[in-house]
């Protein structure tokens, strides 16, 4: 069993049918990366699962541990232990890094909340000094807001994690640095799904489910899956337009 | 103890200001309670007069050329009683090249049925800065009217920020009515930040006249209504001079079956001056809200933290 079972999951947006008929098994434990070029369906996938705003209206089900979860809202998905993490994430003006980054943190490990923000920002190369009073606002670059995203979902320590392009608008380094968090979140044994289009993030994966015109056309090992989307769908000139299903 | 000292601790208590202040002398600090002078000290080159008048105090206070006060100086103007009017009259000169900063602290902790009144004259000389940061505490019944006008003239090279606070206790009714006329190279900041619920009422109204060549302004309000509070924010800046350059930040969230609007007046009289505004009204941020939502926060308390961050 899955952590999270997905069954004949479809959505409609504005008359578009945005998923269709998705079915995937996610396993406890493992990276798996949901791959496709844009409009392929995955962020809109990710957003089904999380329960977002205008992604709630869907047919099919979504399971977390064997229970069906479609009818809870964004807050009980996470304290279940599911969270997810914005390609942009959202600026906070006033909010400070320690109340942002904390706020996740269940009520059982309050005790111990300075400590663990601390440490989720060291993880990311952030000082707590110089970062835990400063404002979750304009003045971070899209850097250091990605990486403070990725600081309040490591703080918060759910055994689920979603993060959707988690390279985009980051430099070399930073990205070096989200990969070895990936890894030790994976030792931790938590359970990561990394939305993207980069093979550079798809490399983490150990399975990748490959997505066209919100359908999953394949699933298989992310080494399998790599140099067929490389070949195929990077270069493609009909991007959401299968012309098969499966596609290995 | 008199009955002075005892207002006086009451007051300080009340503001949440420390005790060590009145033994410190090179710290100014001046409490007033409803009309009555309760505690004053000076420093060298600060000069302050207060008189005592019906229901309040015509204070003048004259800061001499080329002082620079170091440390912020305490003010406090209060009533520990539930009902009564406070008027106060404040000329301000703050001569050139001195420098100071001033704490106000307007203290109604239990007010049922107060108004607390303030006219204020300032004029701030050629290279010379004031800051005035006034933040309010309130009682939760709601019975408090506030109404501070001010106009403000800033010299060349002047320096004036003011940060007006009413986040604790119930705002009741607010009308703030400030106007700043900006010489030539002066720099004006005028912030107001406040927190509204039940059947509070906010009426700010922000003028600034950048008359003077590379004038810079930026009028800047925060405001969060809530439960069946109103908020109107009216904030107008005007730059009259080649280079003056202002900005006009207004944002209010609103909750419940609260209501705001906001005026922004940018007005350009000159080809090289530049005014930019920017205003945002209406509900909690989604991306913010389910962002905090997707750390676990149920709607309330994220929408709590969102507006405690938009209000520091």
């Amino acid at each position: 069993m899955g952590i999270i079972e997905i069954r004949d999951l479809s959505l409609t947006l504005n008359g578009v049918q945005i998923l269709k008929n998705v079915s995937l098994d996610i396993w406890d434990g493992h990276i798996h990366a949901l791959v496709g070029t844009n409009g392929a369906g995955k962020s809109t996938l990710a957003s089904t699962i999380m329960g977002l705003e205008g992604y709630r209206e869907v047919t099919g089900d979504i399971l977390f541990r064997g229970e069906n979860i479609n009818t809870l809202s964004i807050d009980e998905r996470a304290r279940k232990g599911i969270t997810f993490g914005w390609q942009e994430p959202a600026r906070f003006e006033g909010v400070s890094i320690f109340d942002f980054v904390s706020a996740g943190i269940s009520s059982g490990k309050q005790d111990d909340k300075e400590t663990i923000t601390k440490d989720a920002l060291i993880q990311l190369g952030l000082q707590p000094e110089e970062y835990l009073y400063r404002s979750v606002d304009q003045t971070l670059s899209g850097g250091e807001r990605k990486k403070i995203e990725l600081a309040s979902i490591i703080a918060m320590d759910p055994p689920f994690i979603m993060l959707d392009e988690p390279d985009s608008g980051i430099d070399v380094g930073t990205l070096e640095k989200m990969n070895e968090v990936i890894k030790k979140l994976k030792r931790n044994g938590t359970t990561i799904l990394l939305i993207t289009h980069s093979l550079a993030v798809l490399r983490q994966a150990d399975h990748a489910f490959l997505m066209c015109d919100g359908q999953i056309i394949e699933k298989a090992a992310a080494s399998k899956i790599i140099p067929y989307f490389e070949k195929n769908c990077i270069p493609c000139s009909h991007k959401n337009m299968p012309n098969k299903v499966g596609a290995l | 103890m008199n009955s002075d000292e005892s207002i006086k601790k009451s007051l300080s208590r009340a503001s949440g200001i420390t005790q060590d202040i009145f033994a410190n002398k090179d710290v100014a600090h001046l409490f007033i309670h409803h009309d009555k002078v309760v505690s004053l000290q000076g420093v060298p080159g600060l000069i302050i007069e207060p008189r005592e008048i019906p229901d309040g105090i015509d204070l003048q206070i004259r800061l001499k050329k080329n002082t620079v006060v170091a440390n912020p100086v305490h003010m406090c103007f209060g009533l520990m009683h539930k009902e009564g009017i406070q008027r106060i009259n404040m000329d301000i000169t703050i001569e050139d090249r001195s420098s100071i900063q001033v704490l106000a602290h307007c203290t109604f902790p239990i007010a049922e049925k107060i108004q607390h009144l303030m006219n204020a004259t300032i004029n701030i000389g050629k290279h010379a800065s004031y800051s005035y940061i006034e933040r309010h505490i309130h009682g939760e019944s709601g019975g408090i009217t506030v109404v501070p006008k001010a106009t403000i003239h800033l010299q060349d090279h002047a320096r004036y920020k003011t940060d007006f606070e009413l986040l604790k206790g119930r705002v009741g009714r607010i009308d703030i009515d400030y106007e700043t006329f900006c010489g030539p190279y002066s720099v004006l900041e005028m912030n107001a930040k406040v927190n509204a619920t039940h059947t509070d009422i906010v009426h700010i109204k922000e003028k600034g006249h950048l008359n003077g060549e590379h004038a810079h302004g930026v009028l800047l309000s925060r405001v969060a209504v809530r439960d069946d509070a109103t908020a109107e924010v009216y904030s107008e800046l005007t730059a009259s001079a080649a280079y003056a350059r202002g900005h006009v930040d207004c944002k209010e969230i609103v909750q419940d079956n609260g209501v705001v609007s906001a005026v922004p007046i940018v007005k350009v009289n000159h080809p090289k001056a530049h005014i930019t505004h920017e205003a945002s009204l209406g509900s909690v941020d989604s991306k913010q809200l389910q962002t905090l939502m997707a750390r676990g926060l149920d709607e309330e308390k994220a929408t709590d933290l969102i507006i405690q961050g938009l209000l520091r």
